[in-house]
């Protein structure tokens, strides 16, 4: 999919919880040797996937200076909104001192849900129907107490404001796909506090096929080769599937080293590839090629080629994430039972 | 109603709008409904600056129930960059990391709910400046 007008990246914010629990620290109550990653975050008590969303998007706003009474519709991509009926959109709108007149709607798509807002708002805006438009990935994902999800289900969110490229944008979106099947991976029951998965669907019929899929008809699609790309940032369930993905697409480590956060801040679902995005644009320079491939379980993958603009240098996130990767603090498992709320189901 | 009492509440909670006297230049949060309480004079809505520093804060123990995840909480009293001061609870630090006169931001957090099924009451907390 390739937009007819130009659409890109208008300002970025990302966002991460203050706290994170070592996976030894989960290991040691439920016994288990091996674990995914090192660490994740996880949500204070008085955070959700609402207030990281705002965060996100207030750094966003505030390091671009998008005219807040143009945006013309703000999707968040999520898997734990707070409410189950009324979009989170409607709070965001009037804490953020948005436009009213707006489009506003929640997103779900396991964890491509935020990528699945960026084609959205890049269709309405390429269409010239709204002028800017705000897409966020965020989550505090859910992991039942002793349940493999535990070990990576984290939190954190990124957000967007896309414009028209003619307005001056930070990265243009060249082209972008989508690949979606039914596959029985992960999934939760409405009205289930907690997901389900089926171990040996998540990893090659899921994970791998989906994302390698996407990229491969991308790549036919639009003549692209790994060597056209600075960077890349793949979903990151874990530590090991991003690497193994980028190395079965033909990408270095080198190329996703910036984007790639999971080995400490987790699996931040609708929040993953974005914050890794935001991660990667921290660092990138302008002229920088940037390929993007989201994966959500049901299952589907999204690309994206990006393109780093000379405005890069003065739009930068302020505060970068990396402010946010310095201060995190190590609880231990009964504080993090407590934050979660589990302590009363 | 106490769910829609907050609700009114919503705008100058989420976005840290306050009073200022239009004669005396004084500034108030939360924002007052009446006249100026230094010279009488008229009051008109403001965004306060989202920034300030650490006056003064307490650490609160018994708390009460809508704030049971939260204890023990510090409620601190911020002087904004404009000179505003104010009272508020301070999230994303410990009890061993406050200080006297470090440097503080607004954010946007969970206040508390009514109940699992009532509405999420949202709004300004502070934390330490994150650059």
């Amino acid at each position: 999919m390739k937009p007819v007008n130009g659409v890109g990246i208008f300002g970025y914010g990302a966002y991460i919880p203050r706290y994170i629990i070592e996976n030894s620290s989960i290991a040691s109550v439920w016994g288990k040797l091996s674990t995914p990653i090192k660490s994740k975050t996880f949500p204070s008590y008085d955070e959700d996937s609402l207030t990281i969303a705002y965060e996100a998007c207030r750094i966003a706003l505030e390091s671009s200076g998008a005219p807040r009474d143009k945006i013309g519709a703000i999707y968040i991509g999520s898997e734990s909104k707070p409410y189950a009926v009324k979009p989170s959109g409607t709070v965001l709108v009037d804490a953020l001192g948005l436009s009213r007149n707006i489009l506003s709607a929640d997103f779900e798509f396991a964890c491509k849900a935020g990528t699945e807002a960026i084609q959205a708002v890049s269709g309405l805006i390429a269409s010239g129907m709204i002028e800017f438009g705000i897409a966020i990935g965020t989550d505090t994902s859910q992991g039942r107490p002793g349940d493999e999800l535990e070990y990576t289900a984290a939190a954190g969110g990124a957000a967007f404001v896309l414009s028209r490229a003619s307005n001056g944008v930070v990265a243009e979106i060249e082209a972008s796909n989508s690949y979606v099947s039914d596959t029985p991976d992960f999934w939760r029951r409405s009205g289930e506090k907690y997901p389900r998965h089926l171990y040996r669907f998540t990893g090659e019929p899921a994970y791998f096929h989906h994302i390698i899929t996407s990229v491969k008809h991308f790549f036919e699609e639009y003549g692209y080769s790994p060597r056209d790309f600075d960077y890349a940032i793949f979903h990151q369930p874990n530590s090991k599937f991003p690497q193994r993905v980028a190395k079965m697409l033909g990408f270095t480590m080198d190329q996703i080293r910036p984007g790639l956060l999971s080995p400490i801040i987790g699996n931040t679902y609708s929040g993953a590839t974005l914050v890794g995005l935001a991660a990667t644009l921290d660092v990138s320079k302008p002229g920088d090629r940037i390929l993007l491939a989201s994966f959500g379980s049901g299952a589907g993958s999204d690309a994206f080629s990006f393109v780093v603009t000379d405005l890069i240098e003065e739009r930068r996130a302020k505060p970068p994430l990396k402010s946010f990767l310095e201060r995190l603090v190590t609880k231990d498992y009964s504080t993090y039972v407590r934050y979660r709320g589990k302590l009363w189901v | 109603m106490p769910e829609i009492t907050e609700w009114r509440d919503r705008l100058w909670r989420y976005r840290l709008v306050g009073s200022k006297c239009l004669s005396c230049g004084a500034r108030y949060y939360p924002p007052r409904n009446s006249s100026c309480i230094k010279c009488g004079g008229e009051l008109v809505d403001v965004e306060l600056p989202r920034r300030g520093k650490l006056l003064s804060y307490t650490v609160i123990y018994q708390a009460p129930g809508i704030y049971r995840f939260a204890s023990p909480y510090i409620v601190g009293f911020i002087e904004l960059e404009d000179g505003t001061r104010l009272f508020a609870m301070l999230t994303d630090v410990e009890l061993d990391e406050v200080k006297v006169g470090m440097e503080v931001e607004a954010t946007f957090r969970k206040l508390y709910t009514y109940g699992d099924s009532g509405h999420i009451v949202y709004g300004i907390k502070f934390r330490p400046l994150v650059t």
